[in-house]
């Protein structure tokens, strides 16, 4: 589904992705962490293009992300994004919100396309907001529109940049339980994320990046238990107990 | 003091002498004022957004023109559209068009950049959650950006619109018979009233003005954007 090949990335001088090898199946579930400046935001945007790759192939979804035959618009209507900071459009209603990107690249009549979205916000749990504006929601709302929103364009991979890192401790919650459910549609995710609860229960996989280069891939609870690489160790502890 | 002046010129000063004959006084300054801020508004959009543009091609060329007409007195942009236009057109060309066409250049270049800085205002963030959904580029400025930038650039506008009621005074030098102009007629057809003449005439490019700003003003507290997140 997802195809990284040798992925080099540079800004300016600094090397972010340093040699990225990684495989995403279909219906998988990844949860990338490491520490900040790891590259791991990077590695995310990637894959829809939102930051190109220098060097190195990126196959998403059948298509050649290096390739200028690509079409990349098309590409990023297959591929949802949430980001952390939610960045949802304010002076659009929840509703227009969620339905703006349906009714102008998909051509959904905009009856359907509402339809659609009041489906959605049922299912994140937030019909009753169909009429508010994004400034008059609580962050963890926020997030879960945003989600609508993508999973209106009907993705086929969703991509998830540190979606709770903005929220309030209480509201991290009901977006996690937002993200499990659609986890277990079958949806192909990779989620960058710190939260290690979610990686335990939810993922398939979990990479560890430092430095722009991937330094463990494991099944999470053998990365929870016996994490191998020396930096991967440390995170945790820092991670799980940050006092010391 | 004898406003005497002003009363039995009062129709004069206001609307020259429309309807027998052409539109003079604060109504030509309304006019030109009106016409040339529609123009520039429309000039000042497409100049910004071309300033933005991931082109260098269109990029350097676009802002070269901006910064040169920035750098000009708008008196010499009346003058060259006055002497220029006409040469170029191959015709002659009422003064006021040429007015309005030396106002329209020069303020559609300061228009381009409050377009500018409206655009650039809004956080990177918004382009990239539209593109992300599968937006083009240009969709996501017209649906996100610009909705949101324009609501920030209204007070400027307003601003500007406020300078281009006065600059419309430097039609003057032209001959075209705004405000300014009928009050030096008036003046030297009476000869004896200068100051009168002067405080009204004032007065009303005052009255014009601050009411504008005042709406500006409102207009600001109403539209302040409430910051998301």
């Amino acid at each position: 589904m997802i195809q990284f090949q040798g992925v080099h990335k540079w800004f300016k001088k600094l090397h972010v992705l340093n040699g990225i090898d990684l495989h995403v199946k279909p219906g998988e579930v990844v949860v990338v962490c490491g520490p900040s400046g790891s590259g791991k935001s990077t590695l995310i945007r990637t894959i829809n293009q939102l930051e190109p790759i220098n060097e190195g192939s990126l196959v998403v979804d059948g298509m050649d992300l290096c390739s200028k035959k690509t079409d990349i618009n098309r590409l990023r209507a297959e591929v949802g994004f949430v980001f952390q900071q939610f960045n949802l459009y304010p002076h659009l209603s929840v509703l227009n919100n969620i339905t703006l990107a349906p009714t102008k690249i998909r051509k959904t009549p905009k009856k359907e396309a509402e339809e659609q979205a009041m489906a959605l916000l049922e299912r994140v749990g937030l019909a009753v907001k169909r009429d508010a504006y994004p400034t008059q929601l609580s962050g963890g709302q926020q997030q879960r529109v945003a989600i609508a929103r993508a999973l209106a364009m009907k993705p086929r991979i969703m991509l998830f940049d540190e979606p709770t890192s903005a929220l309030d401790p209480e509201m991290i919650g009901e977006v996690l339980a937002v993200m499990q459910d659609l986890a277990k549609t079958g949806m192909t995710m990779v989620v960058v994320t710190h939260e290690m609860g979610f990686a335990r229960e939810v993922a398939d996989r979990v990479v560890f990046m430092d430095h722009g280069v991937i330094l463990e891939e494991a099944k999470p609870l053998e990365f929870f238990k016996n994490p191998q690489h020396d930096r991967a160790k440390q995170f945790l502890k820092q991670l799980l107990s940050p006092m010391h | 003091m004898d406003f005497s002046v002003i009363v039995d010129n009062i129709t004069y000063f206001m609307i020259g002498r429309y309807p027998n004959g052409p539109l003079g006084g604060l109504g030509l300054t309304l006019y030109l004022a009106v016409v040339s801020c529609i123009l520039s508004f429309f000039g000042g959009l497409i100049l910004g957004l071309l300033s933005l543009s991931r082109f260098a091609v269109i990029r350097y060329p676009v802002n070269l023109v901006i910064n040169t007409v920035r750098g000009l007195p708008l008196l010499m942009v009346i003058f060259w559209m006055y002497f220029l236009l006409p040469a170029l057109m191959g015709k002659t060309v009422p003064e006021s068009q040429t007015v309005i066409m030396g106002l329209t250049i020069f303020t559609s270049a300061y228009m381009s950049q409050i377009v500018r800085a409206g655009i650039e205002g809004i956080p990177k963030g918004q382009v990239e959650a539209a593109i992300s959904t599968g937006l083009k580029g240009w969709q996501a400025m017209l649906y996100i950006v610009l909705p949101q930038g324009m609501r920030n650039m209204i007070p400027s506008f307003v601003n500007q619109f406020v300078s281009l009621i006065k600059d419309t005074s430097l039609a003057f030098i032209v001959g075209v018979s705004e405000l300014t102009h009928v009050a030096t007629q008036v003046n030297n057809r009476t000869m004896s009233y200068p100051t009168e003449i002067f405080i009204f005439i004032a007065a009303v490019y005052f009255v014009l003005c601050f009411s504008f700003t005042s709406f500006s003003r409102w207009l600001e507290k109403r539209l302040a954007w409430r910051k998301s997140i």
